[in-house]
């Protein structure tokens, strides 16, 4: 490596397998609408979490001010991170916190790894943490020894099932109780064989089985919600209360957190602590939030450890279009407003990161050679952004990597054809809207809101699914007269 | 340069990323910072009960004179209540075990009940703060009992999320606690009461 090369923002590696779908989305896809029990489990599911979602929105009258509010904090965090993240590791270092830094996945897992070593331990409990998944860190703790226990009850269900995350917030939702029954019956040690399927009683043989773990444990591993720059102030956002016994009880704490994570002062989090609640659960806020500065003595535990770790997201921040999709806070509400989600499910994305936000963070993150379908696992209708709390345009998002695509690599068989068309209207801003306004015409063939086929080369799109019929107005056009210039 | 640190490494990346970049906006702060009624206010109380209530925490009423009774009330035919060591004395039940930092996670696991007082709470969202200031204990005494009891004065009582934040200091260990622990993980139907305490009593005082 020659001095030229330091500093220069890199994608994630290509062993990162949480990144890396092993089939095309389209293929996956059509797997996945194949399983109708899939498609049931997670329309119910979808359908509960945005009635919930809508509920509470309304109730607050300042929630276009707070998504503004949200998403400027973001963008002035990420045009300063650098400086935002010296202070924190300042903070932290100064109220006796350990900070760590990792370029990519293995470089984390090696910490990671050394730390939980250092202090004997050959277990860990886990509070559920996106970006732990994403660098496979269960699987790198087991390969030297350690035991990684997934504390959180959809992790949980996920973990006993051999199974992968489908959903940001809920990464069992492809499961319903009947089949999460069976889970407990078969992989839980000491499973009372009168187990129901009734939520409560499944929610109280987690407790069962997690308790003694809980009081025992030495060593935790936790993501971070959100870490505050001028304090070095961490928060854990949750519901179980999982998350509050892995940060209380052990005696060691490690987190592992995106750089991306950090925000400026303790007071922009009344923005996020406010958007956070009501766009995953639902919740006006949820259960408990946990927060923590440094090492509190005779509080928790006692020596604690923080990794910053980049993995791809400089090479996001360096697209300066794409670098919006880093100021995305997991909410999760774009998954359950999304029709293509809704249809194939979480495991069709290939992707830790699943829904209309993994289908422009995961290629990002990879660079698009890495996952070249995803940015077309959408039909542009607008939804997610109306539901991001942080108003991040994934529509527009998903066009330029559309775009981007094309250009970095040239695509086989018939689907290239389909995408270079696409991409050939996506990337001029007239072609799009010409061609949206065309695709309305389409509402004249839909029956019931669905259209079952479309003309080559659309129809290797609709062979696979029902596209939805497309709106009466498009986003484009409501766009510029509800917000003005497109 | 084969070896640069991670650190300078991460950080020499993100200036590459961010040459060019202008510089940033000012953030509009239009969204309500306070609410219409001043801490205390009996609209807060009523408010902050119903939304306690709404995520099956039991709320008492109590005045500055009957709070020792209505404690004692709460907490009878409980054996085992501990409490952390700067809690009123009034407030004590008889016997109740003062936490002197030494109870391990399992002797606080065979503890019935914790009795502690607040930092602050927020009606808008049914929010409670801890943040282990000495009538409120370290943060396992809170965690590993089945049941906990929450004083909270009226004063204590702010409207909306930016008010409650402005309350507490981030640099102490802090938990947020917005009703019982639950989970939503399957089918995403709400189930109260998972890892963290499974009942939550709220004893809520008003001004003398
Ligand atoms: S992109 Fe927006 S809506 Fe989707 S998970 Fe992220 S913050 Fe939530």
């Amino acid at each position: 490596m020659s001095e030229v090369f330091l500093g220069m923002p890199a994608h994630a590696p290509a062993d990162v397998a949480a990144l890396h779908a092993a089939r095309p989305f389209p293929a996956a896809a059509r797997d996945a609408l194949a399983d109708p029990q899939l498609r049931r489990n997670i329309g119910a599911a979808t359908a509960t979490i945005r009635g919930k979602r809508a509920h509470v929105v309304a109730e607050l009258d300042d929630w276009e001010q707070l998504r503004l509010a949200g998403q400027a904090v973001k963008a002035a965090t990420m045009s300063r991170l650098d400086e935002h993240l010296r202070r924190l590791e300042q903070e932290v270092t100064a109220r006796g916190g350990t900070v760590h830094w990792a370029r990519d996945a293995a470089e984390a897992n090696r910490i990671v790894t050394g730390l939980v070593r250092a202090t004997g331990a050959d277990e860990v409990v886990k509070v559920k943490s996106m970006v732990t998944q994403e660098i496979g860190l269960n699987e790198a703790l087991a390969e030297a020894g350690i035991a990684a226990w997934e504390t959180d009850l959809a992790e949980l269900i996920v973990q006993l099932g051999h199974d992968t995350p489908s959903h940001i917030l809920v990464p069992a939702i492809h499961r319903n109780r009947a089949e999460i029954r069976e889970i407990f019956l078969r992989e839980m040690p000491g499973a009372d064989p009168a187990l129901t399927d009734d939520p409560r009683a499944l929610a109280m043989a987690a407790r069962a089985h997690l308790r003694r773990k809980f009081l025992t444990a030495r060593v935790a591993v936790s993501g971070a919600n959100f870490a505050v720059a001028d304090t070095g102030t961490l928060l854990v956002v949750e519901s179980e209360g999982n998350g509050r016994m892995c940060l209380t009880l052990p005696d060691t704490l490690i987190t592992v957190m995106g750089i991306e994570k950090v925000v400026p002062t303790w007071a922009d989090l009344e923005v996020f602590l406010q958007l956070l609640p009501r766009s995953s659960t639902g919740e006006r806020m949820n259960p408990y939030t946990s927060a923590w500065t440094g090492v509190v003595p005779g509080d928790g535990p006692q020596e604690f450890h923080l990794v910053l770790l980049d993995n791809g997201r400089t090479a996001v921040l360096a697209d300066e279009v794409g670098r919006e999709a880093l100021h995305c806070i997991r909410c999760s509400a774009c998954l359950n407003v999304c029709p293509v989600y809704e249809r194939t499910g979480g495991h069709a994305y290939g992707s830790v990161y699943p829904g209309p936000i993994g289908a422009v963070l995961t290629p990002l993150l990879t660079g698009t050679a890495g996952n070249p379908s995803l940015p077309y696992a959408s039909t542009l209708c607008g939804a997610c952004f109306d539901a991001c709390p942080v108003r991040i345009d994934i529509p527009s998002l998903l066009v330029h990597l559309r775009s981007r695509t094309t250009q970095e690599r040239a695509l086989p068989s018939a689907e290239a054809v389909a995408m270079a068309a696409a991409s050939w209207v996506m990337a001029s801003p007239w072609r799009f809207g010409w061609a949206g306004r065309l695709a309305r015409l389409g509402r004249l063939f839909a029956r019931r809101g669905r259209i079952r086929r479309l003309p080559p080369p659309l129809s290797a799109w609709t062979t696979a699914r029902d596209a939805p019929a497309p709106p009466p107005q498009t986003f484009r056009d409501w766009w510029r007269e509800n917000r003005g210039q497109p | 340069m084969t070896h640069a640190s991670a650190r300078d490494e991460v950080l020499a990346r993100i200036g590459h990323a961010l040459s060019g970049t202008p510089a940033p906006v000012e953030v509009p702060r239009a969204y309500r910072r306070t609410g219409e009624h001043p801490p205390g206010a009996p609209e807060l109380l009523r408010l902050l009960t119903d939304r306690l209530v709404d995520y099956r925490a039991t709320v008492h009423a109590a005045s500055p004179q009957t709070v020792e009774p209505v404690l004692a009330a709460v907490l009878g035919g409980l054996d085992r209540v501990v409490v952390p060591p700067g809690l009123p004395v009034g407030w004590r039940p008889a016997g109740a075990v003062v936490d002197d930092g030494t109870l391990s996670p399992a002797e606080l696991d065979r503890v019935d009940a914790v009795l502690t007082a607040c930092t602050a709470a927020a009606a808008g969202t049914g929010t409670i703060v801890l943040d282990g200031s000495p009538d409120q204990g370290r943060r396992a005494i809170t965690l590993v009992p089945d049941r906990h009891v929450c004083v909270v004065h009226a004063a204590q009582v702010v409207q909306t999320v930016p008010e409650l934040l402005a309350r507490v200091d981030p640099r102490r260990p802090l938990t947020f606690i917005s009703g019982p622990s639950a989970t939503s993980d399957i089918e995403l139907q709400r189930v109260e009461g998972v890892h963290g305490p499974r009942t939550l009593i709220v004893v809520l005082v008003a001004d003398g």
